[in-house]
């Protein structure tokens, strides 16, 4: 038996979907009014998926207090109300789509050393999400 | 194949304490679920189980058998009970969602026939859940050994 903790977690920022590589007619034909000049928000939810032995002592994967510590750190006091394209430096340079974000968020979190990161899912809105399992995971269970 | 997905919800109150810890460790591992009376939460609990639709009846299998599953499995065990003194099936264990799910998976591992049992999933709180898979289901690195959770 192979058993995951997922925690589910929110922040609210703004972002604005625009490519240096495409041309002005381009980002808008291609983002739509996520191009607007002055970008917008949303309240994002992110499920975190850990899993490791369970520890007899505790019953735990890894103790919530730790977790949410560390989610808090990596990822929720960096993103928590901020505007993504100017305030989080690998967005300078990378169009902030839910997609990239999912993805950061992985990068950000693989270094919890209490438990193996196996999932992150990204809600953008209540209709729409994302979900990443590293470089070398195709199969979303 | 098909995943075929039943929800149930039970009720039930828990408390985490280790008796080999001091008092203070229990305190500072644990925090508020140390609490000596214990508290309670809403559990959800999905049960999928993978499988053919049966030509004849175009079900992997019936709804009505996997309810009276988890009514007979779960819900008469669990449903309205303090997990840690009136469970045996974790008795000597702390009852985390880790650990109570591996107790699910468990109790309806062999019970279930038709299908397989593909994952339990036990909500906690709509912000914390835990999933089971079965060896061999492809979920991670396939070491999946049960790992403490078992004692």
């Amino acid at each position: 038996m192979k058993i995951h903790l997922t925690r589910r977690y929110s922040f609210s920022a703004s972002h604005r979907l625009h490519s240096a590589h495409l041309s002005e007619e381009e980002n808008q034909r291609v983002y739509g009014k996520c191009n607007n000049p002055y970008g917008h928000g949303h309240n994002y939810v992110v499920e975190v998926a850990v899993s490791g032995p369970t520890d007899p002592a505790t019953g735990m994967i890894a103790n919530l207090g730790d977790l949410d510590a560390f989610v808090g750190r990596e990822v929720i006091e960096p993103f928590d109300h901020k505007y993504l394209n100017e305030e989080v430096a690998e967005f300078r340079e990378r169009v902030p789509t839910t997609e990239n974000l999912c993805i950061e968020i992985f990068h950000r979190l693989r270094a919890f050393p209490a438990a193996k990161l196996e999932r992150v899912r990204l809600e953008e809105t209540g209709l729409n999400s994302f979900e990443y399992l590293g470089e070398n995971n195709g199969s979303l269970q | 194949m098909v995943y075929l997905t039943r929800k149930i919800e039970f009720s039930a109150s828990h408390l985490y304490h280790n008796p080999a810890f001091s008092a203070e460790e229990n305190r500072r591992v644990f925090g508020k679920c140390n609490n000596p009376h214990g508290h309670g939460h809403n559990y959800v609990l999905e049960v999928t189980v993978a499988g053919e639709p049966d030509p004849a009846t175009g079900m992997v299998l019936d709804l009505k058998e996997l309810k009276e599953i988890l009514q007979r499995e779960v819900s008469d065990r669990m449903d309205h009970r303090f997990l840690n003194y009136e469970v045996p099936e974790l008795a000597g264990q702390i009852p985390t969602c880790e650990n109570i799910a591996a107790v699910i998976w468990r109790l309806l591992e062999t019970k279930i026939t038709r299908g397989r049992l593909y994952r339990v999933r036990l909500y906690e709180t709509p912000d914390l859940f835990v999933d089971c898979y079965g060896e061999g289901n492809g979920a991670g690195n396939g070491t999946g050994k049960t790992a403490g959770a078992r004692r």
